[in-house]
């Protein structure tokens, strides 16, 4: 504290004062440090005991055999059940992707390029929805794709058909509709960014050089939008792998996915480090089908561009 | 200057938002419709307006308690997760700190890891621990989804900070504790407020967490999903849901204007 | 009693390789007016944020009326800044911003209130207590600024370009405002500008910096008559150049052969290091245009290559023979008459004061 006529009084100084006065990054980490300590906790060290877990064998109630044991991966990989899981999970994730970024690609296009005005206004239509329960939204195509749903009742009434559909609902078909929907902020928020971003004065200067509507978008306007794609396409393929209520609600056995799988054993299974063998091999292959994936479209992007 | 008049191509183009939008609000607006509708049955024809529904969970003993649940679950989740997030962003944005972005993308993990994994992850390490599963396990599980999204929005908050706001209250006299009091909170009050009500809304909302590392003592989603496998008490889950619904709405509606009216006062420059 | 209240040695601030500030030693009088002078990226932010305390050096000391500050944490300091954004607190009004580093004196409100209109009345800005920072124009912003750092009567203000967002006119009171506020209030002032118009205006002396050193620390009447080297001497100013050899020395007075000139007295400021390249150098204003061949015995011919017509004044652009480039000399359009016979091209003379020919080393 200085007072106007007299002498600073320096604080008593450690070695430990000195060393946090010198160090901006040690005063970073040091204010990190609780986030960080229960984002260890409760991530990491959960992921390490799932890991370590996947190798032990269980035991009649809640204990388990820890001696290290491949069998419970050699299950996972073998046999036939979880192979078709994971390859119908897959492929319900795939087309769920691909859905829901086709369609969710032109109506960002439309705000992005063109609504002049109170675009924010259409940002925050577009995501509301999304800001709800999703427990809901799923149960909502179950209310619509049922039986005695609404679809079926209201084609029913108006005299389309005589007898409800049943092919609409308990099937991978319906997984996708579901998911498709649900996650479709997911796709819109990143490409209308992505969109936004572009210069206005190159997609000026190809009309100019003699390019047509369509050429402009495919030379233009596709390519520097990527990023945006690209980044949807990874926000949605990862988490519906591993989505456990649509598949629960709407998928029925046929529409089963390896969450259910993953789940049953942590329940009435009871064999928990099948589970979380199960768990982090599906994480391993997303991870690498991800992995190559980003690295082809780089590839790719670069030819065109 | 074919960019600026009306194009041709638009028309089909204006139809397709149209429509598409449609495809996303009508499935929503679908559970507030059958909520007031007099019947169990969720199928068309409509048979009249009734509010019955909406009077019957009033006196559920159950769903009440499950509101309370979500409720505590919720506001400590907030809490913890805002406090952490404002930490964890103003470390990253005030100081240079070498290998802080992969520190980051280590936080921002849970928003790409399905949650099922982190779920099961979670219960594993807990039962481990010889810990019993409870409302502090759930809100434990919710803090995990929600540090990632309270540091973005308080990261973003911060990003515009003008740094200097910080060092002339330190060159006027306040330590680090002082300044932050007097100056950081202040001027990140708005995000911090956004952030709690982001925090609050996906804690309220959340199921698969609530569902893995809950007890008997069940969160409203999870209480919802137990109804299920009752039709009769369908239209019930209907209500509940549409009165979620419009708070959600209006809570995350007042989370964004809170964000963006108030972005002009993070700079102190002309 | 002038004892520095500021003492420099050997301050420098390194970032990985790069040495933002480079071994600075400088000392700063006690209620002087000092300015740091330099381009962007000379390093004089760098070593203003270091007197203040939020940069810590790498190494050498820093000094402040005779206290190390090695630990003294920035909010300990005697000093107090004016930021180049001014960091008006957005959430609060003119006068609990003014009044912000009051808080740890307890002052008793109306205490407060009589400092906060004294220190708003020093800059003229007496009845905005309740102004909103967003009601403030940029001009109005920094005197807030400057009242709440000055309100805490620091031993030194530092000011970090606080002019430059501010339009010419305004710049230009501003700079005359200052300058009479330091001299009222008896503080010393460091004062960080890359306008070097600025810094001659209001200082007492100047540290011109590049790339991390000082090149020169002096008056501005020094800076400008006496530069030490050809940096410096082009920074400050126009200045003409001609590469010479030497032939004699005698002090600092020395005889040099000068391409175009020939055999001349000239000034060296500083001793010439021995075998180097030499160039003369003398402002466009300290030679003399003639039409006809003048007395003075520092003479030569010369022929008219361009004009520039700058309605006070004109710079002429000359060509000398063996001199390699043209040079430019400036002079005031006082008579009208003369500058258009001038203007007129041949048979012309070129003249200077013997003492107004500097020769500095061609390189740093």
């Amino acid at each position: 504290m200085t007072s106007a006529a007299g002498t600073v009084e320096a604080p008593p100084t450690s070695a430990w004062r000195r060393l946090l006065m010198r160090s901006e990054a040690l005063r970073g980490y040091l204010l990190l440090s609780p986030t960080l300590l229960v984002m260890l906790g409760i991530m990491v060290i959960p992921m390490i005991g799932m890991l370590v877990l996947s190798f032990w064998t269980q035991l009649a109630g809640t204990t388990f055999d820890s001696t290290f044991t491949l069998k419970n991966y050699a299950d996972a990989f073998t046999r036939e059940m979880y192979r078709i899981l994971f390859v119908r999970s897959l492929g319900i994730s795939l087309v769920t992707t691909l859905a829901t970024v086709l369609l969710a690609y032109p109506m960002a296009y439309f705000v992005a390029f063109h609504v002049k005005r109170h675009k924010m206004m259409w940002i925050i239509l577009m995501t509301l929805p999304f800001w709800t329960s999703y427990l809901l939204r799923v149960f909502a195509w179950k209310i619509i794709l049922g039986y005695n749903g609404a679809v079926n009742s209201g084609l029913m009434s108006l005299g389309v058909i005589a007898e409800p559909l049943n092919f609409l609902l308990y099937n991978p078909t319906a997984v996708v509709i579901t998911l498709t929907h649900a996650w479709a902020a997911f796709a819109i928020l990143p490409i209308y960014v992505s969109l936004e971003k572009i210069d206005r004065s190159l997609v000026e200067a190809a009309t100019d050089l003699g390019d047509g509507p369509v050429m402009r978008f495919i030379r233009v306007v596709l390519p520097l939008s990527m990023p945006g794609v690209i980044a949807a396409t990874v926000l949605i393929f990862i988490p519906t792998v591993g989505d456990y209520v649509t598949p629960s609600l709407v998928g029925g056995t046929d529409g089963y996915m390896i969450s259910n799988a993953i789940q049953f054993q942590f329940a009435r299974g009871n064999n928990w480090p099948l589970g979380a063998a199960l768990a982090l091999s599906s994480m391993v292959i997303v991870t690498a089908i991800v992995v190559v994936y980003v690295l082809l479209v780089r590839r790719l992007t670069a030819r065109i561009g | 200057m074919a960019e600026r008049t009306v194009r041709t191509g638009n028309r089909p183009l204006a139809l397709y938002a149209a429509l598409y939008l449609g495809f996303l609000y009508v499935p929503v607006l679908f559970l507030p419709l059958f909520s007031f509708n007099d019947s169990i049955y969720i199928s068309f024809p409509l048979k009249g307006f009734t509010l019955e529904w909406y009077r019957s969970m009033a006196g559920n003993e159950p769903l009440l308690r499950a509101l309370m649940n979500s409720i505590k679950v919720a506001l400590a989740t907030a809490t913890i997760s805002t406090v952490l997030g404002i930490f964890a962003a103003r470390a990253v944005t005030r100081y240079r700190m070498p290998g802080s972005r992969p520190l980051v993308a280590a936080i921002m993990l849970p928003l790409v890891v399905p949650e099922i994994i982190l779920g099961t992850a979670l219960l594993i390490v807990i039962m481990q621990a010889g810990g019993t599963l409870s409302l502090l396990t759930v809100t434990l599980g919710h803090v995990l989804l929600c540090v990632p999204f309270s540091m973005a929005v308080l990261m973003s908050r911060f990003e515009g900070f003008d740094r200097s706001m910080e060092e002339a209250s330190a060159d006027l006299g306040e330590n680090a504790w002082w300044t932050f009091w007097r100056v950081t909170l202040p001027m990140a009050m708005p995000g911090i407020v956004a952030s709690f009500l982001l925090c609050f809304t996906i804690s309220f909302d959340e199921f698969i967490m609530a569902f893995f590392l809950g007890s008997t003592d069940p969160t409203l989603p999870v209480f919802m999903w137990n109804q299920l496998r009752f039709p009769q008490r369908l239209p019930g889950v209907l209500a509940l849901g549409s009165c979620i619904l419009v708070v959600s709405f209006f809570v995350i509606a007042l989370a964004e204007w809170l964000r963006r009216g108030s972005s002009s006062s993070t700079s102190g420059a002309q | 009693m002038t004892e520095s209240i500021i003492s420099l040695a050997g301050v420098t601030k390194a970032f990985g390789a790069f040495r933002a500030v480079d071994d600075v030693s400088l000392d700063i009088a006690r209620g002087e007016f000092f300015s740091l002078l330099g381009p962007s990226g000379c390093g004089k932010t760098t070593l203003l944020r270091m007197i203040a305390g939020f940069e810590v050096p790498t190494e050498g000391s820093i000094l402040i009326d005779g206290v190390s500050m090695e630990t003294v944490p920035p909010h300990l300091r005697p000093t107090n800044m004016v930021f180049q954004s001014y960091a008006i607190f957005p959430h609060l009004d003119v006068a609990r911003n003014v009044a912000f580093g009051l808080r740890k004196e307890r002052l008793s409100r109306d205490e407060t209130r009589a400092r906060v209109g004294e220190a708003l009345e020093m800059v003229k800005l007496s009845g905005y207590e309740s102004r909103r920072s967003d009601e403030l124009s940029g001009g109005q912003r920094q005197r807030v600024a400057l009242a709440r750092a000055l309100i805490k009567r620091p031993k030194v203000l530092l000011l970090d370009e606080p002019l430059g967002a501010l339009d010419r006119k305004l710049r230009e009171e501003m700079q005359l405002e200052l300058r009479t506020l330091q001299r009222s209030v008896g503080i010393t002032f460091v004062f960080v500008t890359h306008d070097q118009e600025e810094a001659l205006t209001m200082s007492d002396r100047v540290a011109v910096m590049s790339a991390g050193h000082t090149a020169q620390v002096a008056t501005p009447r020094d800076l400008y008559e006496r530069p030490v080297s050809v940096e410096v001497a082009d920074f400050i100013g126009k200045m003409n150049f001609l590469p010479c050899r030497l032939l004699e020395s005698n002090g600092d007075r020395v005889t040099v052969d000068a391409a175009g000139l020939g055999r001349v007295a000239a000034v060296a400021p500083r001793p010439l290091p021995a075998g180097a390249d030499l160039v003369v150098a003398i402002r466009p204003e300290k030679l003399t245009l003639h039409t006809t061949e003048p007395e003075a015995s520092a003479r030569v011919t010369c022929r008219m290559q361009n004009t520039a017509y700058l309605g006070d004044r004109s710079h002429y652009f000359v060509d000398i023979d063996g001199a390699g480039r043209p040079l430019a000399v400036s002079a005031q359009n006082a008579d009208a008459a003369v500058a258009r016979e001038l203007a007129a091209g041949s048979g012309l003379w070129l003249s200077w004061a013997e003492d107004a020919l500097l020769v500095l080393p061609a390189t740093s």
